[in-house]
This record gives structure tokens, C-alpha cells and sequence, in this order.
């Protein structure tokens, strides 16, 4: 069955509710109040949302919400989410530590959503574009079946309809209580972007903090342009390992954004509030040989 | 003589000191002693045979990683001819830890790749117990993509604990160089039958570990995360990486179970490192019937189905 015709039989299947993008801006959230984890400067939710969770003090990006990172990104009003009933099962019967199951219904239910991952449809300083964003809270946005099954979707949607892909990045890495599935979508989402890659497609990603493990190892670092915020950290083997395994003496900004630009691994280290101008800039210049498709 | 024993290993260890001892006495000294030797020995290869047979997933991570274990330089040796090493990633250095190689198995022109464990302390310092840094992956995509080039299947051999972590290997872009390898080998246009011999831990492992066929040892295992780390990450107890290699699912069987793994070989009783030889041979007929059967494919057909098999895995619900 030709590609499309997957996804919408699929969609026929949905049994979740929808995620609103926008969570996190209600005004419940905006009367909380939180301190910066940099400095210590105590802000409430609204000045902390309208400084999209930057603070104005230290300048330290604080972590946001997926909902939050995409309005940040896209033009308003554009996003369609899809896939976003998709969420992992337990295969193993995982129970070490927390049993995997609790640890499912309670970030579910902490964040409001389905998976680690909200992909979906939308435009970018007017240029379409398959959007993603990862959202820490939710099993610090480890990669198990669901989160793979999504990004490789969102590269084959995009590989279908000839878009680029824009995908905000944090993760932890492959979630340990899928075991193998988990290692496997590794494999997976890195064939789907170099099949989108070799259709002649963009891709951007953006890391933010922190962006580890197998996440980094896959499709993370396939990008054509790698942007990263200020002061991610971004790595495959955490700093407690390295220095358990290795006795090595670390670096005092090792693995941090501004090291792996030193480092030639990425293209710019840019500040939270100018990553949308900068990804709509870099939409203008990957553009498919045909023009590419457009948002319908 | 000296052994290297396993914790379950345990009562076999003393039935065959027992048995080394007896073997030392003067036959005409004691005129039983030959039956006594005889029914002894039997003892012993049964309890192999008992306690072999019915390993527990902690007890095979063991196995995996015993010092005799045949590694994939023995596979590489006593299976393939005219072998021409390929050194270097053109960018900082040779990695002994991983080696590719231009070789011949069975009249087949193939590309070799493998974690290259060492068997003495002085080998492992050398080569980085296999753990490869980036430059040892950036070497075995140099074999993939030259593979590619000249349509020459690729036969790969999985013995790591997990890809080298360090400051070196972090700021050279060792995550880069796993994905790089995972979108190199998705779509290269030839055979790819991977083998885990011994250790499959993580990234490290899967950047050369997978493809059209993954052919697993009895006791080889496969993991997301070694057993140590995950009970230091999730129970913060290393003591209790028994319990995490039972939780993890990654036997060879489980693999099987979880349609990862196509084929199973077993191991010689007591494990490959008890006669590496049978286990070496073994392989290889599994590693020949698989390029047997796949050299028939079409590279578009290969490429999709490659493709289609990673696409498959996963379960999530809710869809979607
Ligand atoms: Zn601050």
C-alpha cells in the first residue's frame, strides 16, 4: 500500500486523546513559579514562559516541555500533530527498578503525553516542514519502540511528501526497559533519514540538553546542519561512566555544545530565542533539487 | 594445571581437580584406578553437559566473555584465505580494536568486520578489550562502503563490551560514528550477515551488528546495555547484574524469541572455548549457507527487505 494510505489507516486506529501543542502556556502553568537551576533566581511560570524558559538573569536555557519547544519553533497556528496515540507497550514485563508499566502510566500521566516524541506537520518562517521535539520528563525522552516508530514515520512521511525535517532533540538514549527493541530502533530511525537523505531531503536537528546515549548515535547526529543550544551537553557515553570506567579526568566543559563546536561536530551553538529564525534561514537553503512539496 | 573458572563452574572445577589428581598417580599403585579415572571422567562431562545445558542469562554473559573464547581473528583465520587487512579511517589513526579486511570464504570475495578482542592482558591493552573508538568505526564504514562499491557481501563478527568510552572517543564524535555506520549499513546494496560470537554490548556493538542475517552462538548475548550497567543506572547496585541479565532479554534465544536473531548455532558442550575448533567450524557453515542463500537476492530486493525487517521492530500500541 503506497505510503500514505499506511498512515491514514493507521490514524484510522487512534485512541488517545490528541496533545495540545500549546500545553504548558495555560495560565495554571503560568502562575507556578521556578528557579533557574544556573543561578537560583526565583521566576513565575508567565515571565518564565514569555522568556520561553530562558533565564533572563544568567541566561542558563532551562528545560522545555515538547509542547513548549514546538510553539517556540513553528509558525503559530501550524502545527498538526500526528501519530499521537503512539506509545510504547511493555514487551519484556520489565520490573527492575520501577516496573516499566508504572513508569509509563506516570509519565503519561506527569506530562499530559503519549510518548517522549511529538512529531507532526507544519511551517517554519513560511516553509513547510516535518517538526519533532522531545520532551525530557518523559523517561528522560529515552527511545524504546514508540519514540522509534515515530521518527522513522516522521522520515518516511517526509521522504513521501518531500519535506525537510526539523527535529529538537533530548534524550537519554535507548530506554533500557525494551532491551534489544530498544537497541534496534537505533538501526531503524538511521535507515529512515538515510533513505530521506537520499531522496535528496534536508534535515535539521537541533540538540538540546541533554542529548546522550543512543539517541546521539543515531538519528541525532545524521543531520545536514546540527545546531545546539547553549550549554547542552551533548555525548554518547555519560560523564559518570567515563570517569567509573576510565579514570579519566574530564574536561571542565566536556561534552558541552560549545566543546563539540571546537570539536567540529556541529555547525552553531545558537540561543533558544534565535533557533527559529535560524532553522527558517536554513529551510530557504535545503531545498530539494524539485522544489519539494508543500504543507496541504 | 591452572583453569579458569566461572562461579557455577564451581563443582565442576573440584570433580576435575579431583580428576587431574588421580590422573598423576602411578596406575600400578592402585589397581582400580583406571576404572575410578574412567567413571570419573564421565562424571565430569555430564556435569557439563548438566550445567551447560541450562545456563542462566547472567551465566552466559559469562560464558560470552571467557578468555578462551574463540575471537574473531580465530574465525577470521581458520575460515577465510587470501585475507588482506585494511588499515586506518584516512583521518587519526588505526583502531586495532575493530578489523576490516578484503577476504575469501568458500570461493566467496566477502569484506570482513569485527570487534578484535585480545586474548592475554597485553593484547586487551592493545586493543581496547574491543571496544572501538570512532576511527576503528570509521574504518569498518571504509569496508562498507567499498563493499558496496564492488557488490561484495559482507560477513560481520559482533565481540564487544560496547563502544570505547572516553574523552578521546566523546571528542572525536564517537556517537558519530556509530549512526554513520547504522545509515551506512541499512542501505548498502549487498549481503550483510552479521555473527555474535561473544559480547553484544550496545551502540558499539550494533554499529557493524546487524543486516540481512543475524546468526547468534548458544552463548553469545546481545544487550541494549551490559547487565553491570544497567543494575548501576537503574537499582544503583552493580552486584545485581544477574537479575538485570535475566530482565533484559538478551540471550540468543530471546533474540530468536523477539524475532531479532534468524538462527541460532550451538555451542560444544562447556561452552566454544572448550573446543574452539567445532565452534569455528560450525559457524562457518552457517555463515556460508547464509551468503549461500542471499547471493540469489537482487540488491533492490535485498536493500527493501533489509529495510522492511528493521521497520518491523518494535511494539507500541495506541496507534497512532
Ligand atoms: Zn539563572
Amino acid at each position: 500500500m503506497p505510503v500514505r494510505d499506511w498512515f491514514k489507516a493507521r490514524d484510522d486506529r487512534r485512541r488517545y486523546a490528541p496533545v495540545n501543542a500549546a500545553q504548558g502556556r495555560s495560565e495554571a502553568a503560568r502562575g507556578a513559579w521556578h528557579k533557574c537551576d544556573g543561578c537560583g533566581r526565583i521566576m513565575y511560570g508567565g515571565e518564565r514562559a514569555d522568556n520561553l524558559c530562558v533565564c533572563p538573569q544568567c541566561e542558563h536555557h532551562m528545560a522545555m516541555s515538547a509542547g513548549e519547544r514546538i510553539a517556540s519553533l513553528v509558525d503559530p497556528g501550524t502545527f498538526q500533530e500526528i501519530d499521537e496515540g503512539l506509545t510504547s507497550r511493555d514487551p519484556l514485563q520489565f520490573t527492575a527498578g520501577t516496573p516499566y508499566a508504572e513508569k509509563l502510566a506516570g509519565a503519561r500521566e506527569r506530562t499530559g503525553l503519549n510518548e517522549a516524541i511529538l512529531v507532526g506537520k507544519a511551517t517554519i518562517g513560511g516553509a513547510p516542514a516535518i517538526v519533532g521535539a522531545m520532551d525530557f520528563r518523559f523517561i528522560g525522552a529515552s527511545m524504546g519502540s514508540a519514540v522509534g516508530e515515530k521518527v522513522a514515520r516522521a522520515f518516511e512521511l517526509a521522504t513521501a511528501e518531500r519535506l525537510p525535517v526539523v527535529l529538537a532533540i533530548a534524550s537519554g538514549g535507548a530506554r533500557m526497559q525494551e532491551g534489544m527493541l530498544s537497541l534496534m530502533q537505533m538501526a531503524k530511525t538511521s535507515a529512515a533519514v538515510a533513505r530521506h537523505d537520499a531522496a535528496g531531503l534536508g534535515y535539521v536537528a537541533v540538540l538540546t540538553h541533554p542529548t546522550t546515549g543512543g539517541v546521539t548515535a543515531s538519528f541525532a547526529t545524521l543531520a545536514d546542519v546540527t545546531l545546539a543550544e547553549p550549554g547542552a551537553r551533548v555525548g554518547f557515553t555519560g560523564p559518570r561512566i567515563i570517569e567509573q570506567t576510565t579514570s579519566e579526568k574530564l574536561p571542565k566543559d566536556f561534552q558541552s555544545a560549545e566543546s563539540m563546536l571546537a570539536h567540529g561536530m556541529i555547525d552553531e551553538v545558537v540561543s533558544r530565542d534565535a533557533i527559529a529564525a535560524r532553522v527558517a534561514s536554513l529551510l530557504r537553503y535545503l531545498v530539494p533539487r524539485d522544489g519539494g512539496g508543500s504543507v496541504a | 594445571m591452572k583453569r579458569y573458572v566461572m562461579g557455577f563452574e564451581r563443582p565442576l572445577a573440584e570433580l576435575e581437580s579431583k580428576l587431574d589428581s588421580l590422573k598423576e598417580l602411578e596406575v600400578s599403585e592402585e589397581p582400580d584406578l583406571a576404572r575410578e579415572i574412567e567413571e570419573l571422567t564421565v562424571e565430569v562431562d555430564e556435569l557439563r553437559g548438566t550445567l551447560y545445558s541450562a545456563l542462566s542469562p547472567w551465566e552466559k554473559v559469562q560464558v560470552s566473555r571467557h578468555p578462551d573464547r574463540p575471537r574473531t581473528q580465530d574465525y577470521v583465520a581458520a575460515l577465510f584465505t587470501d585475507v588482506v587487512e585494511l588499515r586506518g579511517d584516512r583521518a587519526f589513526r588505526d583502531d586495532p580494536a575493530v578489523l576490516t579486511a578484503l577476504a575469501t570464504v568458500a570461493g566467496r570475495r566477502v569484506v570482513v568486520l569485527g570487534h578484535r578482542k585480545g586474548k592475554t592482558a597485553r593484547e586487551n591493552a592493545e586493543r581496547n578489550f574491543g571496544m572501538a573508538h570512532p576511527e576503528g568505526l570509521r574504518k569498518a564504514r571504509r569496508g562498507m562502503r567499498l563493499a558496496d562499491k564492488l557488490g561484495l557481501p559482507i560477513v560481520s563478527f559482533i565481540d564487544t563490551p560496547g563502544a570505547s568510552p572516553g574523552v578521546g572517543a566523546e571528542e572525536r564524535g564517537q556517537a558519530w560514528a556509530i549512526s554513520e555506520c547504522l545509515a551506512t549499513l541499512s542501505s548498502v546494496r549487498v549481503p550483510v550477515v552479521a555473527v555474535g560470537i561473544g559480547e553484544g554490548g550496545s551502540g558499539g556493538a550494533l554499529a557493524i551488528g546487524f543486516g540481512d542475517r543475524l546468526i547468534m552462538l548458544e552463548h553469545a548475548y546481545y544487550s541494549v546495555i551490559t547487565p553491570e550497567s544497567c543494575a548501576s543506572i537503574l537499582v544503583r547496585e552493580t552486584d545485581r547484574a544477574g537479575e538485570m541479565a535475566a530482565s533484559l532479554a538478551l540471550t540468543a534465544q530471546d533474540l530468536v524469541d523477539l524475532g531479532l536473531a534468524d538462527e541460532i548455532v550451538g555451542e560444544p558442550r562447556g561452552g566454544a572455548h572448550r573446543d574452539p575448533e567445532a565452534a569455528i567450524g560450525d559457524v562457518g557453515r552457517a555463515v556460508v549457507s547464509a551468503l549461500d542463500a542471499l547471493s540469489e537476492r537482487e540488491a533492490d530486493a535485498l536493500v527493501e527487505e533489509r529495510y522492511e525487517r528493521l521497520r518491523s521492530i518494535g511494539e507500541f500500541t495506541g496507534v497512532g
